[in-house]
């Protein structure tokens, strides 16, 4: 019994740290660089994308025996693809300003790797307890990277964070950061000081074991850093 | 005429895909390693866009205009299908090409940019033959995209990088200087 509940705490911690979609397997690059120009947009796709991700693995792991191995790609699509429609519409009616904002991404979560991945290599394997965690740990981990990638480009590039002016009226902002070419930037320093973090991780590792809080203090770094 | 112009244009340089609209960035950065490579890729994108920007303008206009919610199913499932027929073409006309796209050709179906320019003609309404121009020129944006950056990247193989940049981050931080270049391009015909 502890043993199962190890694993499934192992399940849901892999998406957030070991294996963060965006910043440790880089899928879902399209979104990840499209809508972090401000920090609310980056949990509104976040949220939405875990929903999806959510129902597509529930309904896979419970399909899963019966789908035929050859057909079972346009059938995992499908089912995203129902997904991301019934979303679209509740973003519709519900959260206009976010639906208006991330704009035809919504639609594309269907194309979203992070989803078809874990489709492909979690829920089609695991029960559905387990898928349901998977889904919670990925979709949590690709809405905190999202969040991060969102509050540094916001920051630095309009001077507000989630809405509220923080530095816009201290120092100018640099308008780059909020435009494409600042979202390759702010992802690739982000990714680059995790490499940097995570090569310190390991050298720890090998004089110490047990250094698990080496990447949540990474990530937080990150955050502190983008504040600045 | 000069309508259809001003589209193609502004699909290539003004909103490219990859650089300006963040439309198809998996096998941007995936394949842009050669020339060659992405030649192919590009070659391949070019085919699979124009043909399922016809496909789902026709499929959008006389199938789903009265369910306009089932469109991105209805997309998903026509894209994957034109691209299966492509790979079925590749495989038995070109084979070195096949093996050189390797996993990259499987993954044009969940490629942004094909989904992408099928739900953009949607959305501006498009006639049969602007979507069908919007489809080729945007997939020239994006070949000419991943060619340019092609260079970048066999430049960057052999300078000196600090060993956290090394791989992503500095191909990312390349794509933002390139990507800086399609901005500037941003005010031409006042779009």
């Amino acid at each position: 019994m502890a043993k199962s509940k190890g694993r499934a705490m192992q399940v849901l911690a892999n998406g957030f740290i070991k294996e963060n979609p965006v910043l440790r397997l880089v899928l879902g690059t399209c979104p990840t660089l499209a809508v972090t120009t401000m920090a609310k947009n980056g949990i509104g796709m976040g949220i939405a994308a875990t929903f999806v991700l959510l129902g597509s693995n529930i309904v896979i792991s419970l399909i899963r025996k019966i789908v035929p191995d050859k057909v079972r790609i346009p059938v995992f699509i499908t089912v995203i693809a129902g997904f991301t429609t019934i979303v679209e519409l509740l973003m519709h009616a519900f959260l206009p300003d976010i639906y208006k904002a991330l704009g035809i991404f919504i639609p594309l979560i269907v194309v979203n790797c992070i989803i078809l991945a874990r489709a492909e290599m979690f829920a089609s394997k695991n029960s559905v307890g387990m898928s349901i965690l998977d889904a919670l740990g990925m979709g949590g981990g690709f809405t905190i990277a999202l969040f991060i990638i969102g509050s540094l480009r916001e920051i630095i590039g309009s001077g507000t964070w989630m809405g509220y002016p923080l530095t816009r009226d201290l120092i100018d902002p640099a308008v780059v950061m909020i435009l494409p070419p600042g979202g390759f930037l702010a992802f690739g320093f982000i990714v680059a000081a995790i490499n940097k973090f995570s090569s310190l991780r390991i050298r720890n590792k090998e004089i110490s074991q047990g250094c698990g809080l080496g990447c949540p203090g990474c990530s937080n770094g990150n955050n502190g850093g983008g504040g600045q | 005429m000069k309508e259809i112009i001003l589209i193609a244009i502004s699909a290539i340089l003004v909103e490219n895909f990859v650089l300006t609209k963040f439309l198809g960035i998996c096998p941007f950065l995936g394949v842009s390693k050669k020339l060659s490579t992405a030649l192919g890729m590009g070659g391949a994108v070019v085919f699979v866009i124009t043909l399922s920007s016809a496909v789902t303008w026709v499929v959008y206009e006389y199938l789903l205009y009265d369910y306009p919610y089932l469109r991105t199913i209805a997309f998903i499932l026509v894209i994957a299908a034109l691209v299966q027929f492509v790979e079925i073409v590749l495989k038995k006309f070109v084979p070195t090409l096949y093996t050189a796209l390797g996993i990259y050709l499987p993954l044009i179906t969940t490629n942004c940019a094909v989904l992408g320019s099928a739900l953009l003609n949607v959305e501006r309404g498009y006639t049969f033959f602007q979507a069908l121009v919007f489809g080729f020129a945007a997939s020239v944006g994006f070949t000419l995209a991943l060619i340019l950056f092609s260079g970048v990247r066999e430049r960057m193989e052999t300078s000196d990088i600090p060993i956290a940049f090394q791989g992503l981050p500095i191909t990312l931080i390349a794509a933002a200087l390139v990507s800086v270049a399609f901005v500037g391009f941003q005010g031409l015909f006042g779009i």
